[in-house]
């Protein structure tokens, strides 16, 4: 990194966390500037989840420092800011809920005491087009597919119109046909200058809008470059050959075998 | 009508109709966020507080609303804190709220077992006026956060770690949402009681949740719910003579029965009407249009 960078939106430095008495990050790295796309890989167990789940706030840092868009976590209160999609388990709760009453919930942030306007409701609407699902708005997300499922809550994250976008495994468990529907929608919300921040099991249809990838192994970043270019356990440390894939203007052959 | 020429009557169903839409207004986000039992937990510590009140010699209804607040906040801590012993400190807490009432109302000299009866299993035709000043403004209190917040508290209640990254106060919704259940436990408590007070909040929406697809179809069904058990057990009390308070939850048990019965052929219908829509069987192509598509050769 040694040309005149933008502004970081996610800087964290030296993170160390644990889960219990298990030491989970152990002293990790990772920026992220304004337009990049970075995925965050790694076997399961390696911290990338926890990763993503403190820079969010959602797992308390034991050392180290973070940082969103240049304000010190501690102080950071500009949310709407940011958008984030959880690993998927359900967008279901107890009660029945519709797509649309879901998909509003991520546009809270964006309101002033939960009073939605017109300008809500469009980009609701626009989330939901966005992600299609706007022909099941009414529906129950109960009655929904797991990839279907998956497309709500991006569509909940896009709905409050975030410059930064952090998705944890969002291909998880989602059909082939949700894949690309959602490659397009973050196809589109890179076009638009999103920073996006996605942890992967693999790169997958998602490989040709990677700018950088983070490897973690054991708490502990690996690799941080371009992305590697086989995927899987391939994408494992020993295997981080750099490949010319920055300067390739041909987008490369998605062959949808994911797994 | 001549139950309404009773002045006391008059109040028992402006009392029901009150807790018919609060109870289930709030019990709701509590059946969301799959803590159906949490009114029940707070009737039990409630039961404490009505025990302080005759001892102090002071309103019972005011006492209880007190310690029913502050053990929801307690309940609510335990929640944030505890982890894997939260079970057991709630239990603690309910078993000794329970007993702690009986033993207070013991040492009043008021307090009877007579008296706690009706605080246990409801006594509406005991509301008095001032009572009735205490249900209003406390109802006016649940209504205004259950409508007032819904999208926020749906939020909360719908995903708590989302709401978190909206930069929602979480744990300030979900102390208003345990200090509102609280509220509503007493507002109820001399409807149906404070054993079957979390009947009343679970089950019209466990109810209207059989039929709905929404949210916000689910809440109004059950606060209607709510309303008719309130208002027809409650009448039906005064002619029968049972007890108006196990008479509202039957009926709401009746009423969930129904639904569920009609749950079946209602997803039956609207599974053929989306058949219909959708016209038979295309053939999905991932990532592309239906196959149905004119056909182009060029890209």
């Amino acid at each position: 990194m040694n040309h005149p960078l933008p502004e970081p939106v996610i800087d964290l430095r030296r993170a160390t966390a644990s889960l219990g008495a298990r030491p989970v990050l152990r002293g990790v790295d990772l920026t992220v500037r304004t337009g990049e796309v970075v995925a965050l890989l790694g076997a399961n167990g390696s911290g990338k989840s926890t990763a993503v789940r403190s820079v969010i706030g959602q797992v308390p840092l034991t050392g180290g420092e973070l940082a969103l868009f240049g304000t010190e976590f501690r102080r950071f209160r500009d949310w709407a800011r940011v958008g984030y999609v959880p690993q998927r388990t359900t967008a279901a709760g107890g009660v029945p809920a519709t797509v649309r009453e879901v998909v509003t919930a991520g546009r809270l942030a964006r309101t002033k005491l939960g009073i939605l306007r017109k300008a809500d409701r469009a980009a609701v609407h626009r989330a939901l087009e966005l992600v299609g699902m706007a022909d099941r708005a009414k529906d129950s997300v109960n009655a929904l597919s797991g990839g279907q499922h998956q497309r709500v809550l991006i569509a909940r994250a896009l709905a409050g119109e975030p410059e930064l976008l952090i998705m944890d495994e969002p291909m998880a468990g989602v059909d082939l046909a949700s894949q690309e529907v959602l490659a397009a929608a973050l196809r589109e919300q890179v076009g638009r200058g999103s920073t996006v921040l996605l942890v992967l099991h693999e790169l997958g249809p998602l490989e040709p809008l990677i700018d950088r990838a983070v490897v973690l192994r054991d708490g502990c970043v690996v690799h941080d470059g371009p992305p590697p270019e086989a995927v899987g356990q391939h994408a494992l440390p020993g295997h981080d050959h750099v490949h010319p894939h920055a300067d390739a203007a041909a987008e490369p052959i998605r062959t949808g075998l994911l797994s | 009508m001549e139950i309404l020429d009773y002045a006391f009557m008059q109040r028992a169903l402006i009392a029901a109709l009150i807790v018919g839409i609060t109870a289930p207004a709030i019990g709701i986000y509590l059946v969301q966020r799959r803590q159906a039992l949490m009114g029940d937990g707070i009737g039990h510590v409630a039961l404490t507080g009505v025990g302080l009140g005759f001892l102090l010699n002071t309103s019972p209804v005011w006492v209880a609303t007190a310690v029913a607040v502050a053990g929801s906040v307690v309940m609510e801590l335990i929640r944030w804190y505890g982890r894997t012993r939260g079970d057991l400190a709630l239990a603690m807490l309910f078993y000794g709220g329970m007993a702690g009432g009986v033993m207070l109302m013991n040492l009043s000299d008021a307090g009877s077992n007579a008296n706690l009866g009706t605080y246990l299993f409801g006594s509406i035709t005991t509301v008095s006026p001032q009572d009735m000043t205490t249900i209003y403004v406390l109802a006016a209190l649940v209504l205004a956060i259950t409508v007032g917040l819904r999208r926020q508290l749906f939020a909360v209640c719908q995903d708590e770690e989302f709401a978190r990254v909206t930069g929602l106060p979480v744990r300030l919704l979900n102390l208003l949402v345990a200090v509102t259940a609280a509220v509503t436990v007493t507002v109820a408590m001399r409807v149906v009681g404070l054993l079957l007070v979390s009947a009343l909040m679970v089950i019209p929406v466990a109810a209207a949740q059989q039929i709905s697809r929404s949210f916000a179809v689910t809440f109004a069904t059950a606060v209607a719910i709510g309303v008719a058990v309130t208002v027809t057990g409650t009448t039906t009390s005064y002619y029968v003579d049972v007890p108006s308070g196990a008479t509202i939850v039957l009926f709401a048990i009746g009423l969930f029965v129904v639904f569920t019965a009609l749950a079946a052929p209602l997803a039956k219908k609207r599974a053929r009407d989306a058949a219909q829509a959708s016209r038979g069987c295309t053939l999905e192509v991932p990532g592309s249009r239906g196959a149905t598509d004119d056909v182009s050769v060029a890209g």
